[in-house]
């Protein structure tokens, strides 16, 4: 997956778990919990997506790496390397 | 699917809470098996026909209502666990409510400026005070941590009228406190938001429809249930949760098991150490008996306008395990009618809930016990002749439920409906592997049980370790 899929897919996962939210328009840069409403349970299930669609395993203590979407991309791309994007049921 | 794996999570108890917390872990792919001993799920919220009359046990209210959007609050927060969209619920706003303490009496409803005028009214010189307490209460998280203070304790320091702290606290106490009289400051503060900051609503045709939705869920998820499906023992060795033993004998394993069955009922599962290190003395005390009266035309139509009237007949909020087997001494009327948008029904609906005691129930006979019931039931429209229109000419139906059928239909020791006195919002027992959710765990009402579920399955079963 390329940077740009890894952004995708986490924007898919946001609206799984959040419907009601618009994720057209986030930043790459600003905190998401600063651009939508997510509180600590909906980070969980974030991570908790990702493993489900991906299989990734993000350890507690790395979840500060995914505050942003830049961030997301940058700590997710070595393990996601080889998937493809996986479309939101 | 091998009989020999294991359960990732054996839930025990198919209410609010249980429900909840098997559809977060269904949703992420845990094998999870949900039982009750009973044939209806829905624990202490549930519903049963009769004659094909349907009757509700449990919901008068929806506490924690809040506009669809709104942040950040319990009710939008479950509803984002659990997927479930707002929409879908079909909420009915109450009309308005009303507390009755002896002569005095506060309404309130969904604006909370409604009680902050009725204050100022009835208590123009504990306006001010009722103001800096109201703001204070606000600005307090849902979770605060529990201190040396009371509910009625903080009430009355910030008050100083035993009246108003009365008014305040009786539809507290009665819609979640396990303790005679008084509540402890965190339930208090979840309650005082739950009712008076957020308020009361009524999902269109009652609590079904919100249980078969949770129920469905959970099965297209993948999770399995097994009603009629009592737990005998939770298999335990040193230290670490195995399994359970069920009823007819069979060994179920699971990795970890999350019982909603009560603190006191889940160790007395556990064997005789840990179920004497927390007995049947620490069991809750508070229960009711309930009736439920159905009545040849609208309840509003006779003059029934309050949602909820909650009522004292003395000058003093009487909230306590009675000497006698019921009391008619306080109460709640709830009137499902009068909620916004609720489906036509083809009769009126009052009910009656009274503080009860649960021993008499228990020891008496078949034939002693539905003459107590049925005299329950007559004293009780007896009473709600004195707070509203008498409904006596209009009767077509009738059901009580008493502690016993409580205790029969949950297991809850007691009929304790709000559980034993000593929560503890971590949900851990001195077992590694066996959680607790739902009334011990110690959020309050059907908003509060399926938090409850949701933060236990996420902080017990699915955080990484």
């Amino acid at each position: 997956m390329t940077h740009e899929d890894i952004v995708q897919a986490v924007k898919d996962i946001i609206l799984t778990i959040a419907p009601d939210e618009e994720v057209g328009g986030l930043n790459l840069t600003d905190p998401l919990r600063e651009q939508i409403e997510l509180d600590s349970m909906d980070f969980l299930d974030i991570v908790m997506e990702l493993r489900k669609r991906y299989g990734v395993q993000v350890p507690e203590d790395d979840y500060k790496e995914l505050a942003t979407l830049q961030g997301c991309a940058d700590y997710l791309s070595p393990l996601l390397a080889d998937h493809e994007l996986v479309k939101s049921a | 699917m091998s009989a020999s794996q294991p359960y990732d999570t054996i839930l025990i108890g198919a209410g609010m809470s249980g429900l909840a917390a098997g559809i977060r872990l269904a949703q992420f792919d845990q094998r999870v098996l949900l039982l009750d001993r009973h044939y209806l799920w829905g624990g202490l919220n549930s519903y049963y026909k009769q004659k094909g009359r349907r009757f509700d046990v449990g919901l008068h209210a929806l506490t924690n209502y809040v506009p669809k959007g709104t942040r950040g609050r319990p009710l939008t927060r479950i509803l984002r666990q659990l997927r479930i969209p707002y929409d879908s619920l079909r909420l009915g706003e109450q009309r308005g409510s009303r507390c009755k303490v002896g002569d005095c009496e506060l309404r309130f409803s969904n604006d909370f400026e409604l009680l902050r005028g009725e204050v100022a009214k009835s208590f123009p010189d504990r306006a001010a005070a009722f103001d800096v307490m109201a703001r204070e209460l606000e600005e307090l998280p849902f979770d605060v941590p529990a201190g040396t203070e009371s509910g009625r304790q903080y009430l009355t320091r910030h008050l100083h009228d035993p009246h108003l702290v009365d008014l305040l606290l009786l539809p507290i106490l009665f819609y979640g406190s396990p303790t005679p009289r008084d509540i402890d400051m965190p339930s208090f503060v979840v309650l005082w938001k739950s009712l008076y900051e957020e308020g009361f609503a009524r999902p269109a045709g009652g609590i079904r429809p919100l249980l078969d939705a949770l129920r469905q869920r959970y099965l297209d998820l993948g999770g399995e249930l097994r009603m009629k499906t009592g737990v005998a023992e939770i298999v335990h060795s040193g230290g670490q949760v195995q399994g359970v033993r069920l009823d007819d004998g069979t060994e179920v394993e699971g990795k970890r098991v999350v019982s909603s069955a009560g603190r006191v009922e889940t160790l007395a599962l556990c064997g005789p150490e840990l179920a004497s290190s927390f007995g049947p003395d620490r069991a809750g005390r508070l229960t009711f008996v309930e009736s439920t009266t159905l009545i040849d035309q609208p309840a509003p139509d006779l003059g029934w306008k309050d949602t909820i009237l909650f009522f004292s007949r003395g000058q003093t909020a009487v909230y306590e395990e009675p000497a006698d087997p019921v009391s008619y001494e306080s109460g709640v009327i709830c009137c499902p009618e009068n909620y916004a948008g609720q489906d036509p029904e083809p009769e009126g609906v009052l009910r009656l809930t009274l503080v009860a005691k649960a021993e008499p129930w228990k020891a008496m006979g078949p034939d002693e016990y539905a003459a107590a019931k049925e005299q329950a039931w007559s004293r009780g429209l007896d009473t709600l002749a004195q707070f509203g229109p008498d409904i006596r000419p209009h009767v077509v139906a009738k059901d009580t439920f008493t502690p016993s059928t409580i205790e029969r239909f949950t297991g809850h020791l007691n009929g304790a409906v709000y559980g034993c006195p000593h929560k503890d919002r971590s949900g851990e027992t001195p077992l590694d592997g066996l959680y607790l959710c739902g009334t011990d765990q110690g959020y309050l009402g059907i908003v509060g049980a399926m938090l409850s579920g949701v933060a236990m399955a996420n902080r017990h079963a699915l955080m990484p370790a």
